[in-house]
């Protein structure tokens, strides 16, 4: 395919791996994070981390859409599916989220009508097959997807469809980042920018991280010499001291995003004053609902919802897998109780959730076969 | 394009024809994809326009990498010390 094969070139990817031994410094160690949940599903599919010098290290970041849902949107999501009438749609990853006792697929097995979708197009498409259902889409997504919502419920609105309303999960990836640099468990040394988040929102809101923490940053595209590029280009500005936001992803990211993506946004969505992410607690303005204008598109509002928060499972660690604190194989539970089969925690369910990619791509039996 | 009125063109996905959203690029100056481009899809909608000339710029960086390595490999191999 164009524009992948060439970035997935295994001699050039060991010319990379070469040039980042040369640059750098034996003495230390280096901890540079992957904001988004597509880069650790790369890192593990190519290997990417053993082409790295022991002393590099990836530390996966909050960046899995589906990973940080909280358990009690699922079960507001179960109580609406179960509803007289409703079919309920979504991601078919989404569908696989455990809530406090089921999750919505397990809905489905009981009698829900709950169907996966591919776009929210799709789901807005049954809403208008079905003039007397409603259709409700659980969004999820960070600003890479929320625009495609937004986009949706601008023409339900112009096609006045009225049995479509949606269940806003979007979240926002600043917030969360900001709460990691200010915790003092972690100490990184620069950041995998989110490319497909910058094609949306650009460079710029990321520059607090070089000028306010003293962090490089560079927005990655997702193939393995992209990765590989990108871990270079952050070495490098350590080692030459400079601190900026650098774009390594210049095909797919232009520096100021998509204007017309944001603009949509902006009509659609407003920001919560909070949001529960799943392991991370509550965290101010990092998650949309929809504007007032939108309010008869929002389920919360068309449906009673118990809108309960849930503990999260004494047993489960996905807080500190996403914050970056513990490797997904350090979780007790992670391979025995909990497997992309029957996962307990969000982690395990999607492709990009850190615990499914590491042991879906076999590093689980490799590591135990070496210890 | 074949509904204009609801931005959905055509593209090919690894062979595939599909259906896909492209309002997200216009600008309404007219300045959407064209035929022959090359875009970023995810969830139904293209959300960026591939940049052919960054994405040669880039490669060919990677490549001179590469052939400054090889050059070197070479010599390397031609050298002879006693
Ligand atoms: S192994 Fe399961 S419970 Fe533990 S962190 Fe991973 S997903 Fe969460």
């Amino acid at each position: 395919m164009k524009y992948v094969d060439e970035f997935r070139d295994a001699k050039l990817g060991q010319v990379l791996a070469g040039e980042i031994l040369a640059e750098v410094d034996p003495h230390r160690h280096y901890k540079v994070m992957e904001v988004c949940g597509g880069h650790t599903h790369s890192i593990y599919k190519y290997g990417i981390d053993d082409l790295l010098p022991d002393n590099v290290e990836l530390v996966h970041g909050p960046g899995c859409p589906v990973c940080v849902i909280p358990m009690g949107r699922v079960d507001d999501g179960i109580a609406i599916a179960r509803q007289e009438g409703v079919i309920f749609t979504s991601f078919g990853d989404m569908l696989r989220v455990p809530g406090s006792q089921y999750t919505l697929l397990d809905a489905k097995a009981h009698g829900a009508d709950v169907r996966m979708v591919y776009s929210p197009l799709d789901a807005l498409r049954i809403a208008r097959e079905n003039p007397e259902r409603e259709v409700v889409f659980f969004a999820i997504g960070f600003e890479t997807t929320a625009p495609s919502t937004a986009l949706t419920l601008k023409r339900a609105r112009d096609e006045g469809i009225s049995n479509f309303s949606c269940i806003c999960n979007h979240v926002t990836i600043v917030p969360p980042l900001k709460a990691l640099l200010e915790s003092p468990d972690l100490r990184l040394d620069g950041f995998i920018g989110p490319g497909h988040v910058c094609t949306v929102v650009g460079a710029r809101p990321f520059e607090f991280i070089p000028a306010d923490y003293g962090r490089p940053v560079v927005i990655s595209g997702f193939e393995p010499l992209d990765v590989m590029q990108s871990v270079l280009m952050i070495l490098r500005q350590l080692s030459f001291g400079r601190c900026e936001v650098e774009n390594q992803y210049t095909r797919v990211v232009p520096r100021e995003g998509n204007l017309r993506a944001l603009e949509v946004m902006s009509e659609v969505f407003e920001l919560r004053p909070h949001f529960e992410w799943r392991g991370l607690g509550f965290i101010s303005q990092s998650a949309l609902k929809l504007s007032d204008a939108y309010r008869e598109f929002d389920a919360e509002q068309r449906f009673e919802v118990p809108g309960m928060r849930v503990a999260d499972p004494k047993a489960c660690q996905c807080g500190e897998v996403l914050k970056g604190v513990i490797k997904p194989w350090e979780c007790k539970v992670f391979g025995t109780a909990c497997t992309p089969e029957h996962a307990i925690g969000t982690c395990m369910v999607s492709p990009e959730g850190a615990c499914a990619a590491y042991y879906n791509f076999g590093r689980y039996a490799r590591q135990k076969e070496t210890a | 394009m074949v509904d204009p009125a609801n931005h959905i063109a055509k593209v090919d996905v690894v062979g595939v024809r599909r259906k896909i959203n492209v309002g997200l690029l216009a600008d309404g100056e007219g300045n959407g994809p064209e035929p022959g481009d090359w875009v970023l899809i995810h969830v139904g909608f293209a959300l960026s326009k591939i940049d052919e000339e960054e994405a040669h710029a880039t490669l060919q960086l990677l490549q001179r990498m590469g052939a400054e390595y090889e050059q070197e490999l070479d010599e390397l191999k031609a050298s002879v010390i006693d």
